[in-house]
């Protein structure tokens, strides 16, 4: 039995190291579009855990991304900062907390019922929050003043400094693979692949499959709720596109093209859809049609799934649908 | 008795709506009963009816005339899109499905961006119907409004006629049931598929068209709409006209009593008609689980 | 003769206007093995399936051990001990041949909500995976894909699954199909050594094997029960022999 291949390893390791080392000598604008890369990393990684592990489709993740913005910026009214470590948690909770009440009734369903069901009730959240004044309606809401990361007076980081706060969206993506990594590997895990890849069979050995999928759906939603906090902290603001469709579809893309089945197609899916995205949209290389980068992506998209059945990861690392590498450790 | 004619107009508006729905809502059933196919894009093809119906209008100056162009029109792009992309989805994961289907929503808007631009526009009413008609000595409603109503009826009429008294109707029923065994028995699927998928995308695009002198044609209105269709889909049962056409009138009269009653949670109705119908059955009203 | 641990009563089920299984009774016991025969659409697979939970009786009863258990869902019935395997190979293809094994094994457990530990640290799980491996004779290594061994072989895992659970009833559904002569008396021999320590319902058609490990038969036809009785006696039978068209069933 051939053992995982060292080379992505390699690979991965070395792009660790890349982007651990950007910001001391790199481009502040890189900077900050990496980081935003990897906020969408977390969440794509979160999404992956439904989609490749569970075998979970869902169009509605953005529910959940858009509740952890919105709960920093209850959090930081006008011009007080929110404790970074009282309002990350709590945006991690109020995610998996909705997740799995919302969880509960989206998991009697199954197949393109799922699907479309996710999808509405993440309508339903953004419907709420066009209504909301509280919330400030579609025009969204300003997060004037970055969470503060004092302790006891100990400021230990500044998230208003860009590449402060690089570091710490790297750690927690760093923090959220290790995360994920480890539970796939636990009894929890090993059921959630059993149901992706047999649910039937699982349920006559006798699991109830009901609670394990609610409980990675609670899971993913959680950290879907940590990205869409950290991408709310980024840019100081948040709206009702937070929740939006276009979100869960860019996401539920980034998996699929990254590669399903492994965790760090997820993050090269990111890369590369963000960065698609940057090269189609930017004003310099296509003058007049730049507006109209959607095309471009539309038929990249289109070609990505006709010609490349596995996504990037699939197809850079020659992983198919077997069981990820973890089930060999 | 005025609350009785504001109620009255209230259903005729929830039903119009409704029945409207149903139009979208039958082709992506359809395409999903029969195809296995879950179609993203179907909510711009209802678009792509109404820019359609903007465009040939402002061209030839007449409506009806546009419409009539409009149809074959639609056919033939849905057509092509089949013999592109779709005919290539009827294996593959639903994964798949949702990607390319997402991808072709990108590409049509931006192309209909290209194409028409992004403004709102409007169509006028075809002079004949832009009447109202009196209800009670108060309040009347307008024509079209009812005269859109009547056509929708008349194509759901039709649609249950070839659904349930041809053989072609015999055949869609079988493949929604069970697919291979319509294949094994010899029948062109391909065929059926073809013309299935045509004609979904036909009555979507159809319906924009004589939606838009009513629901003004505006980028964005195909998302709309195809997630409400979706929540029909849900909420009728998958693969089901009937549960289809339940479920449009049931959100159609939600929503608008919905927004009458309780502005606040307007949009959200919708949504929490859908939860509780799937508290009680989750594979919908009709559908098979 | 020991207290039945299962006791199947007026089971029925009807699919719309056709009825597949009309009240059907019987009985399983620790240490024997039933067997379930009859021609093709007796209903045998349908009885399994509302055995094991995969489909609802229409009416009826079944009472395992001291709790009546019709109707409930397959899982639970799993966890109360009753383990089946499937005429289909139903397995893990993509997952090693211990993996399928400590799977099963772990559905034992209380619970999985354990998010931490490595499962391949519970060594328990690991011991009972081997062990039913060992069982059904299926030789290391184990870390063999699942769905690149023989038929035969999936078969055995098949049963090995099962295994791991540590039902006390056995029902197995066509366990020979698709086996070579040499390969089905090795699971003939495996079904009489489990049938020692379980209650088994054999439903086959291959019957050499059925006569030769079978200590009592049900014969269905039609949804119903025809006749029950040691296998000489179901063999010289002549409304059995009738039912079967006074052919015998072939060797699959």
């Amino acid at each position: 039995m051939a053992s995982p291949t060292p080379i992505p390893r390699a690979l991965l390791l070395i792009g660790l190291a890349a982007l651990a080392l950007y910001p001391i000598a790199g481009d502040v604008f890189y900077v900050q579009l990496f980081a935003k890369i990897m906020i969408f990393a977390i969440f794509a990684m979160s999404l992956d855990l439904l989609v490749g592990f569970t075998g979970l489709i869902s169009f509605g993740h953005a529910a959940f991304f858009g509740l952890g913005a919105y709960t920093l910026m209850v959090l930081s009214p006008e011009y007080t900062a929110a404790s970074l470590w009282l309002s990350l948690p709590l945006a991690v909770a109020v995610a998996a907390m909705a997740a799995l009440i919302i969880g509960a009734l989206v998991l009697r369903t199954s197949g393109v019922y799922f699907i479309m069901v996710t999808l509405a009730f993440a309508q339903m959240l953004y419907y709420f929050a066009v209504q909301s004044k509280v919330l400030g309606g579609s025009d969204g809401a300003y997060i004037y003043v970055k969470p503060d990361a004092a302790i006891l007076g100990w400021r230990p980081f500044d998230l208003g400094n860009r590449v402060h706060f690089y570091y710490l969206v790297l750690a927690l993506m760093i923090g959220t693979y290790a995360l994920l990594r480890t539970v796939l590997r636990s009894l929890f895990g090993r059921v959630i692949l059993g149901i992706r890849a047999n649910e039937q069979r699982m349920r006559a050995l006798g699991y109830p499959v009901f609670r394990y999928k609610l409980a990675a759906f609670a899971l993913a939603g959680g950290l879907a709720g940590l990205a869409g906090y950290l991408e709310a902290a980024q840019y100081g603001y948040v709206n009702p596109e937070f929740f939006g469709w276009q979100e869960s579809g860019s996401v539920l893309m980034m998996v699929i093209l990254g590669g399903i089945g492994s965790l760090f197609g997820p993050i090269l899916g990111a890369f590369a859809l963000t960065l698609l995205q940057d090269f189609l949209s930017d004003e310099a290389i296509f003058h007049g049609f730049h507006k109209h980068w959607l095309l471009p992506m539309g038929i990249f998209i289109i070609l990505a799934v006709l010609l490349l059945p596995r996504g990037i990861g699939g197809f850079a690392l020659g992983l198919g649908r077997r069981a990820p590498e973890i089930a060999d450790d | 008795m005025a609350d009785g004619s504001i109620l009255l107009i209230q259903v005729l508006n929830g039903v119009q709506y409704g029945l409207l729905l149903f139009l979208v809502a039958s082709g992506l059933t359809l395409i999903f009963g029969i195809m296995g196919v879950i179609n993203l894009a179907h909510g711009s093809f209802y678009m792509m009816g109404a820019y359609i119906a903007f465009s040939l209008t402002e061209l030839l100056g007449n409506f009806w005339l546009a419409i009539l162009i409009g149809i074959p029109l639609s056919v033939a792009i849905g057509l092509g899109l089949e013999l592109l992309l779709f005919r290539r989805l009827y294996r593959r994961d639903h994964l798949y499905q949702v990607l390319l289907t997402y991808g072709l929503i990108l590409i049509m808007e931006e192309m209909r961006s290209l194409l028409v631009g992004d403004d709102v526009h409007g169509i006028a009413i075809p002079a004949l119907f832009d009447v109202s008609i009196r209800l009670t000595d108060t309040l009347s409603y307008p024509v079209y409004r009812l005269l859109m109503s009547a056509i929708c009826l008349v194509m759901a009429g039709l649609m249950a006629l070839v659904i349930q008294r041809t053989r072609f109707g015999m055949t869609i029923r079988a493949g929604a049931d069970n697919r291979e065994m319509v294949e094994l028995l010899g029948i062109d699927i391909g065929l059926v598929y073809r013309i299935v998928f045509a004609a979904g995308v036909a009555l979507a695009a159809f319906a924009g068209m004589i939606a838009a002198p009513v629901a003004s044609v505006y980028p964005g209105m195909g998302n709309q709409i195809l997630i409400v269709s979706f929540v029909v889909v849900v909420i009728g049962g998958i693969g089901s006209v009937k549960g289809a056409f339940l479920g449009s009138l049931l959100i159609g009269l939600a929503d608008t009593f919905g927004q009458v009653l309780a502005p606040q949670a307007a949009g959200m109705t919708v949504y929490m008609l859908m939860a509780g119908v799937l508290l009680w059955r989750p594979a919908g009203l009709f559908g098979r689980a | 003769m020991t207290e039945p641990i299962l006791r199947v009563s007026g089971l029925s089920k009807q699919f719309g206007g056709l009825a597949a299984v009309s009240d059907v009774s019987l009985e399983l016991r620790r240490g024997e093995v039933h067997a379930v025969i009859g021609p093709n659409g007796a209903g045998k697979t349908t009885l399994i399936n509302m055995l094991s939970g995969d489909l609802a009786p229409s009416a009826g009863a079944i009472r395992f051990e001291d709790r009546e258990i019709a109707g409930l869902s397959a899982d639970r019935i799993a966890r109360l001990g009753i383990g089946r395997s499937y005429q289909k190979v139903n397995i893990f293809p993509d997952f090693t041949l211990l993996e399928n094994c400590r799977l099963a094994a772990q559905a034992r457990l209380p619970s999985s909500l354990r998010f931490f530990r490595p499962a391949l640290d519970h060594a328990a799980l690991i011991e009972g995976a081997t062990r039913a491996l060992r069982l059904v004779g299926l030789e290391a290594p184990w870390d063999r894909l699942a769905g690149r061994v023989s038929h035969g072989e999936q078969r055995q895992l098949e049963i090995a699954m099962t295994l791991a659970t540590e039902p006390k009833v056995l029902l197995l559904d066509e366990p020979l199909a698709g086996m070579g002569a040499e390969e089905s008396q090795r699971m003939v021999a495996l079904i009489a050594r489990l049938a020692e320590s379980h209650a088994v319902l054999l439903v086959e058609h291959d019957m050499d094997a059925v006569f030769s490990v079978a200590r009592l038969l049900t014969v269905m036809v039609n949804g119903r029960v025809l006749e029950r009785g040691a296998p000489i006696a179901i063999r010289e039978s002549p409304a059995v022999q009738q039912a079967y068209l006074g052919t015998a069933e072939p060797d699959s």
